[in-house]
């Protein structure tokens, strides 16, 4: 793309475009993380992620206050315009992507993992997929790519498919086991913060669309299928 | 907020040279009625001689040629017949730098009404001057010294002052260039109010160099580039969502 005339205009983008993946890449890590703490029961990297929340905290305010920056000095226009806005809702979205993981990583002590239990069987490969969309449309985000957005937003269906199997998985579990319904209460939330996760990644994907080409992602292509 | 197309103003395949120099390529764009038209683009590539076909005062250049078509409510302006001194009553300009005549408040205002006939009596030419100052903002300010000199007003209220002269004379169209370029902020704001206030009662088109301005004020921009338009339509989405590269480039600092 063709520079500014005025370079530090080119400085500033640059700088923001480097907040969201430097936030991006923290938000996916601290799922990807959580899910590892909760298969190894490992309580005290489960309390660094809880902790570890606040650098991507901190990071949306600095998102925050470049965008008002930027609007305020160059009066962006366009694509400019548009993709300081777009970087400004996705800080937004990836905090809340981070609070999921947090969430996670809080329910790491009520979990005891036992990797031939169904529920828990499945988990980790429903996680490999949040993951993946989340890092995928960070991905169309640094390369303005409109088309990889609409993969990542097809790709929803799958995840929300994944989430309903385990639910049903999830109840018939609980009635055969009582006993467990409290523990499979605090994976079937993770299960749901992982379909969050994905929606969150939609968003993205939908900012993301939206900034490389002024128009809105078709319908179609958000695909969303319902949730229990 | 939907507004009807009514053309006011239709230009068809208008081109004008200087001597040997094309200025305008081949622009065809209508001013509506309802809507403020603005136009935009880089120093010379023809903003401001398009705007100046539309009441002939590039008449006034020696050298100067239009051809084409431009029409107001369907007259062919640049035909035989037309009266230019009325046409630029009909179609009005407001320029860079305000320029009173160096006559008191009231004349300035009073000059036009006065020598196309729109006001027979003392009365009538009084309530002329009172309606035009008033439709320009400026009545407030200026109603117990009318008598005092159009050039010892504020640059603001100059412009303001050139604006209620124009409106005075009845006219359809109103042309500004650049009006708002030697004038402070405040004073700027006054004049995009007062352009907001005017919209629907006379066709308006307006050049600026301040890109927000043109956002602000118009609901049509017509981007120019060469000579050529580029691109125009809605205001809102040639400043989001640009078709042409060209114009994203000029509106988003990329040009040059």
């Amino acid at each position: 793309m063709m520079e500014h005339t005025v370079k530090a205009f080119d400085h500033d983008i640059g700088q923001l475009r480097g907040l969201i993946a430097q936030m991006g890449g923290l938000a996916e890590q601290a799922i990807a993380r959580a899910m590892e703490t909760l298969r190894r029961q490992d309580l005290e990297g489960a309390a660094e992620i809880v902790a570890g929340d606040k650098a991507i905290d901190a990071l949306q305010i600095q998102v925050e206050a470049l965008a008002v920056r930027i609007i305020a000095l160059r009066a962006p226009m366009a694509d400019d315009l548009r993709e300081v806005v777009a970087a400004l809702k996705i800080a937004g979205v990836v905090e809340r992507i981070g609070d999921y993981a947090k969430n996670i990583a809080k329910r790491v002590p009520s979990i005891e993992w036992h990797s031939e239990v169904e529920p828990l069987s499945v988990l980790p490969a429903m996680a490999t997929l949040a993951v993946n969309m989340v890092r995928d449309a960070l991905d169309a985000f640094a390369a303005r790519d409109a088309e990889g957005a609409t993969r990542v937003a097809a790709s929803d269906r799958a995840l929300d498919d994944f989430y309903n199997s385990l639910f049903r998985i999830l109840v018939t579990h609980m009635m055969e086991n009582p006993k467990t319904i409290g523990q499979m209460a605090h994976v079937l939330f993770i299960a749901k913060n992982l379909e969050r996760v994905g929606d969150h990644a939609v968003n993205v994907a939908e900012m993301v669309h939206f900034a490389a080409t002024g128009a809105h992602m078709a319908e179609r292509d958000r695909g969303h299928s319902p949730v229990q | 907020m939907t507004l009807p197309n009514r053309s006011k103003i239709e230009a068809k395949g208008v081109s004008v040279f200087y001597g040997d120099n094309q200025a305008i390529r081949d622009v065809s764009l209508n001013i509506d009625q309802d809507r403020v038209t603005a136009f935009i683009g880089p120093s010379g590539c023809g903003k401001s001689t398009f705007l100046r076909t539309l009441n002939r005062m590039n008449d006034t250049i020696a050298g100067a040629r239009v051809e084409g078509e431009i029409r107001l409510d369907g007259d062919d302006i640049y035909a035989s017949g037309m009266d230019v001194v009325e046409l630029r009553a009909r179609v009005g300009m407001v320029f860079q730098k305000p320029n009173p005549f160096p006559k008191s408040i009231y004349e300035n205002v009073a000059y036009g009404a006065r020598i196309h006939g729109l006001a027979r009596s003392r009365e009538a030419l009084d309530a002329v001057v009172e309606q035009a100052l008033t439709r320009a903002g400026l009545w407030n300010e200026v109603k117990d010294r009318l008598k005092d000199s159009g050039t010892a007003l504020s640059g603001g209220q100059q412009q303001r002052l050139c604006i209620a002269r124009a409106i005075a004379v009845d006219p359809e169209v109103i042309l500004m260039d650049e009006p708002c370029s030697a004038l402070d902020p405040i004073a700027t704001a006054r004049i995009e109010e007062l352009i907001h206030e005017l919209r629907g009662r006379y066709a308006i088109a307006i050049v600026t160099h301040n890109m927000q301005q043109a956002a602000r004020v118009s609901q049509v921009t017509a981007f120019f580039h060469m000579g050529q338009l580029v691109e125009h339509g809605d205001t809102a989405q040639l400043f989001t969502s640009p078709r042409e590269e060209r114009t994203k480039d000029y509106i988003t600092g990329r040009y040059g």
